[in-house]
């Protein structure tokens, strides 16, 4: 069975189709990426799958992990291993990095029903971390997001979703705004958190980042529908000729 | 005290010099006006015997004493004036390169053959607010009181009572007005007291655009008294820039409202550039009635001997999604004070409000005194409301970068300080206002400076 | 209203901890105010001729002012006749001597407090005097400071114990005269607590009081004077509380710090009086002045507090810099929730040279809370190179409560640098999401959200105060979610 499954995916908001019927199937050990131009409802899926409510689902549905994902709270689908990378990660003022991430981390273990970590045992994994993915100290001691740089931002990220481990990580634009060194740090951080036993999905803009993150998958998101399916060399055919081409493509 | 035989109940000695005035004036000046108008005058009279004269007990007089005022010997100028000013006259308070209508009021009063009307579109009306209560008395009607209170403010009170004339501007739905209209306000008092109270309406229908610009002056041999107020109708996605510059005679008292009625989707920007006077106080009140609105307001005051300037905003955020923005400078030197009260109100329900407001102040002497006292008043959550004030000097690291590549510490002064007005000034859209106020205030602070220096 | 607004909502519908009441004997004075209240009062507490004169002047002064109505908070009018303007707890033996002499019930209140007294000093070195319905019920550690000569006791140990110093200090910075509550207050208080910092001393332990309103329809109206003198050192702290009643109660206290020459004054409160409940029936009126005087050079003096409690809270701690080189410092963190109303912010009166001060003022306001920053920053003409930096930050919870600012800058000194900042904003929904995304409940999320927006003003507290200050937070907008 799939790890996550959405079958005819529909939603919008205020009244507003964005999502007009989204079918994908992802399994284990892999990586898919969606692509799109801007408005085609990337970060919608992304938002919609992470259980924001500003988006109204209106039809189909989403199974995960044998769980109906929809109707989960987003911190039940964190809990169930769901971890999204925002787009635009959110400064929360005075709350520190590693407090808030050891708060979050003890909240799945909860629900695992494992033991809360101590301070001290959290802070030997989180140095662990910081070591596989190069992310420097004093980023850890800094209020949450609040003053980052755009690349420190995604740097951050993605290292939280080093500690929290998820079964499936949603990836929402991580590439934009990022310079080719930081671009290559994130991706390789993403790769050495491959496994078999967990999924990834890729959402982007450019081809560029599949240069660093080798998709298994590649989907063309077109004005709520994806409109093409391929490997890793339709995201090249997409860079060279640009979207305009599958614009009266059927629905896959 | 003594009881007077007087229909109003009695009041202090100041109050009661302006019900006596009033008397004569309703005997003499305010017959030719229409019944509606007398009304109007009544309740205004009526409210400043209940108000008083403001005193600094009050909240918000608490930094400006009025009572240099309020013991003027009145003379309300109820005729138009006798004083014979030619064009010549008066050229020197053009603007040069400003094209457009300029309507010029002596003493508060339309004085035709100073002005120059320019062939305006179709449906524009421009002139005297009084030559228009006889022939546009239904749309004066509709708009004259609506905006500007008299209940809570006496100054405004004394302006319905008394006023005689000023400018109406009225801009037809969808109509752009290309050149902006300057109206001149010269106060020409040959006598202590002599009090102007010009009133100006101004009303930009549904989707038109118009420039404004106000400046108050004085000729004449003794300090006069303005009390003016102008209210502005901005109606649904219109254009208004409003731009006022005060400059009348140090020894002059000059108060004033603007007052704005701001409609869904419009825009509205006013500069208040106060140099003149001895005391200056200008309202400055925005009230935004539909959502949408994008309201900015400037505002530069320079002051110096024992001049005072008050500014005291309200922004009345009653609609959700509006943004304001509020900059103002404060140069002060002498032994003048500086005064300046924003409130930002945002009201239950006026989500998504975008509201922010600067006040900085320069002291340039040992005896200049600035009170600023912004204000946050919030009713609603989903918002951004940032208000800031400083005091300080000038910048010390700036001076010495300035003299480390050469210029002498005078000129480096000179030229931060003219930096932070024209930090201000540059925010005028009519450019030849905007240049020639710089000018002025080049020379201006480049006296200040020196002045200080010795 | 959208989903997370309704959680929100829930979620700020709080209860008060802390509203047991506990069964002991009082010995109350009948209701009402007159000389002979007053009179029964200085007897009661067996007072030299000097304090019985001085609260005779402050009530006669008191009957000719009016009850200030400036603020942005809205009440009843009090009947001061109807209240209650001494109550003590009867103890077995007069005056106790020792904590083995405290009534055992109020002992185990404060247990329920959190405070064990026995505990405080045996193992966290805190020195603390508690003072309930007004008077003091013993104080710890006293043979500990003595050998430093500090002395630390109650209010009404000290007019009998060191009569000159509270001659000297009394009214000092608060004189009678000096608002209307305070002129209550110095007519009627009936204890409190006093510090006295010889010379030089570094106060070696954390001086804290705790205040508790007991008795029904009673005011409380303590008073503390703290004099610290050259080069002398105490880190102040205070918590209060109240049981839950349905009438409203005063608490008009009055703090006086003075500091000498390089002597500094830190000073903390942790204030959960009753708040009321839901529909704002109930609760503490909270009327408080607290003013220091930085009269040495170089002195220092930093207020800290966190007001999650009362009903309504007026109080403007506050500094004159009169030294030169002084400090002057205020972090607040004001709460209020439900009908809570908060109207606090400072006065900083710089009048010596290079005098400094900051003000970091957080207001929180949640349900139909609503929450007044007030302060002036005072530079007088001859305060040359005064510096103030002011930031006030307002954070909403729901779209029924209010956040209010009115910052007075008055400056008279061209070398002053005043910098004011305030902003206003919301808990986020994006905020909240992202907290959510990351495992976290809403409640969960809303608490680190409150907390990190306060974390400014909790860093200047000692770190046990900090983190009941943060659970209080907690506590505070802790609701049904779940």
């Amino acid at each position: 069975m799939a790890l996550l499954e959405i079958r005819n995916l529909c939603a919008g908001i205020a009244g507003k189709q964005i999502l007009k019927g989204i079918n994908l199937s992802i399994n284990t050990g892999e990586v898919h990426a969606i692509m799109g131009p801007n408005g085609s409802g990337k970060s919608t899926l992304s938002q919609v799958l992470a259980g924001r409510k500003t988006f109204e689902v209106t039809s189909g549905e989403v199974i995960y992990n044998g769980l109906n994902l929809l109707e989960l709270e987003p911190e039940e689908r964190a809990h169930e291993g769901i971890f999204l990378a925002f787009q635009y990660p959110v400064e929360i003022p005075g709350v520190n990095n590693t407090y808030f991430l050891k708060a979050a981390y003890n909240e799945v273990r909860k629900h695992r029903g494992e033991p809360e970590v101590d301070a001290m045992d959290f802070l030997a994994l989180v140095k662990e971390k910081m070591k596989l993915l190069h992310i420097q100290q004093d980023l850890m001691n800094r209020p949450l997001n609040e003053g980052f740089s755009g690349g420190e931002k995604k740097r951050n990220e993605i290292f939280q979703m080093a500690v929290l481990d998820p079964k499936l990580a949603i990836l929402d634009e991580t590439d934009s705004g990022l310079d080719i060194d930081a671009l290559r740090d994130v991706a390789d951080g993403v790769n050495k958190l491959r496994r078999p036993d967990n999924a990834a999905l890729v959402i982007t803009h450019y081809q560029r980042l599949l240069n660093y993150i080798v998709p298994d998958f590649v989907h063309v998101l077109l004005n709520g529908c994806i409109v093409k399916s391929g490997g890793k060399e339709l995201a090249l055919e997409l860079e060279e000729k640009g979207y305009d081409w599958l614009a009266g493509q059927p629905r896959v | 005290m003594t009881t007077t035989t007087s229909p109003t109940k009695p009041g202090p000695a100041d109050v009661q010099a302006q019900l006596a005035a009033f008397g004569a004036f309703e005997k003499d000046g305010a017959r030719r006006f229409p019944a509606w108008v007398t009304e109007l005058r009544r309740t205004g009279i009526a409210r400043f015997a209940a108000l008083g004269f403001p005193t600094p007990r009050l909240e918000d007089w608490k930094y400006t004493n009025v009572a240099p005022i309020s013991q003027l010997p009145f003379k309300p100028a109820v005729k138009p004036s006798l004083v014979a000013l030619t064009a010549t006259d008066v050229a020197r308070f053009a603007f040069a390169g400003l094209g457009g209508s300029r309507l010029v009021f002596v003493n508060g009063h339309f004085t035709p053959k100073l002005s120059t009307i320019s062939k305006l579109s179709r449906g524009v009306k421009l002139g005297s607010l009084a030559a228009a209560m006889d022939s546009d008395s239904d749309l004066v009607k509709q708009h004259l009181g609506r905006y500007a209170s008299a209940n809570d403010q006496a100054f405004r009170a004394l302006n319905v009572a008394f006023f005689a004339d000023g400018a109406l501007i009225y801009v037809p739905k969808g109509v752009v007005v290309e050149e902006p209209v300057h109206l001149l306000f010269i106060g020409s008092a040959d006598e202590d007291g002599t009090a102007a109270h010009p009133r100006n309406l101004i009303v930009a229908e549904a989707g038109s655009q118009i420039k404004v610009i106000e400046s108050y002056v004085s000729v004449g041999s003794a300090a006069g008294f303005t009390n003016a107020v102008t209210e502005i109708a901005v109606g649904e996605g219109a254009n208004v820039e409003h731009c006022k510059f005060q400059n009348e005679r140090p020894d002059a008292f000059h108060i004033a409202t603007i007052q704005s009625s701001l409609a869904r989707d419009s825009r509205f920007t006013s500069h208040s550039i106060s140099v003149g006077a001895q005391i200056a106080r200008h309202d400055i009140n925005t009230v935004m009635t539909g959502e949408g609105v994008e309201c900015v307001l400037n505002g530069l005051y320079v002051a110096s001997d024992s001049q005072l300037v008050d500014h005291h905003m309200i922004v009345d955020h009653a609609q959700p999604r509006c943004a304001s923005h509020e900059f103002f400078h404060g140069i002060l030197g002498g032994a003048s004070r500086g005064v300046f009260n924003g409130k930002i109100f945002v009201r239950p329900g006026a989500q998504q409000t975008d509201a922010k407001q600067t006040n900085r102040n320069l002291l340039l002497t040992d005896d200049a005194t600035v009170d600023t006292k912004p204000q946050l008043e919030i009713f609603a959550d989903d918002v951004k409301c940032t208000h800031g004030a400083t005091v300080g000097r000038l910048d010390e690291d700036a001076i010495f970068y300035l003299r480390s590549r050469g210029i002498a510490h005078n000129a480096a002064r000179r030229m931060l300080t003219q930096a932070f007005a024209s930090n201000i000034l540059a925010r005028i859209g009519i450019e030849p206002v905007r240049k020639q106020l710089d000018e002025f205030l080049q020379s201006r602070l480049g006296a200040e400076i020196r002045a200080v220096e010795g | 209203m959208s989903d997370s607004d309704k959680t929100i909502e829930q979620f700020v519908q709080s209860d008060y901890k802390y509203g047991f009441t506990t069964d002991v004997e009082t010995d109350t004075a009948p209701p009402g105010l007159s000389e002979d209240i007053i009179r029964l009062i200085s007897r009661k507490k067996n007072e030299p001729e000097f304090m019985l004169e001085w609260r005779l002047k402050a009530y006669r002064h008191w009957l000719t002012m009016e009850e200030p109505k400036w603020s942005n908070v809205h009440y009843p009018p009090i009947d001061y006749q109807s209240i209650v303007y001494y109550a003590a707890p009867k103890s077995r033996k007069p005056g106790p001597k020792s904590l083995a002499d405290v009534d055992p019930a109020i002992l185990e209140m404060y247990r329920k407090l959190g405070i064990s007294l026995q505990e405080q000093e045996r193992l966290a070195g805190v020195a603390v005097d508690a003072i309930m319905d007004s008077v003091s019920v013993g104080t710890t550690l006293k043979g500990q400071l003595a050998e430093k000569g500090i002395i630390f006791c109650s209010f009404t140990e000290a007019v009998h114990e060191h009569p000159e110093l509270i001659r000297k200090w009394l009214g000092s910075v608060v004189p009678y005269t000096d608002n209307y509550f305070a002129a209550l207050n110095a007519a009627v208080f009936s204890d409190g607590s006093f510090c006295y910092i010889p010379k030089g001393v570094r106060c070696p332990v954390e001086l804290s009081t705790y205040f508790r309103i007991n008795a029904i329809n009673t005011g409380q109206f303590e008073r503390t004077l703290i004099v610290a003198e050259e080069g002398a050192y105490v880190n102040y702290l205070e918590g209060c509380t109240a049981p839950m009643r349905d009438e409203n109660q005063l608490h008009a206290a009055v703090v006086e710090l003075v500091a000498l020459d390089n002597a500094q004054i830190k000073y903390s409160t942790v204030q959960n009086w009753y708040p009321g409940d839901k529909d704002g029936k109930g609760g503490i009126y909270n009327f408080v002045t607290k003013r220091g005087k930085c009269a040495g050079v170089n002195s220092k003096i930093s207020w800290t507090q966190v007001e999650t409690g009362s009903a309504i809270t007026w109080k403007y701690p506050s500094c004159i810099l009169l030294g030169d080189n002084s400090i002057g410092e205020f972090y607040s963190v004001a709460l209020t929730n439900n009908c809570q109303q908060a109207d606090t912010g400072t006065k900083m009166i710089h009048i010596g040279k290079n005098t400094r001060s900051t003000i970091v003022s957080k207001g929180i306001s949640a349900g139909r809370g609503n929450n007044s920053y007030r302060g002036l920053v005072k530079v007088s003409k001859g305060a040359t190179n005064a510096r103030n930096f002011s930031q006030c930050d307002s954070l909403l919870i729901g779209d029924k409560c209010g956040a209010h600012t009115f910052p007075y800058i008055e400056v008279h000194n061209k070398t002053a640098t005043v910098e004011h900042e305030a902003s206003t904003s919301k808990v986020g929904e994006d905020q909240i999401f992202y907290l959510n995304q990351r495992g976290l409940s809403t409640q969960d999320a809303v608490s680190m959200i409150v907390n990190g927006f306060s974390k400014e003003v909790f860093k200047q507290l000692p770190m046990e105060f900090a983190v009941e200050a943060q659970k209080l937070l907690g506590v505070s907008l802790e609701g049904s979610v779940g």
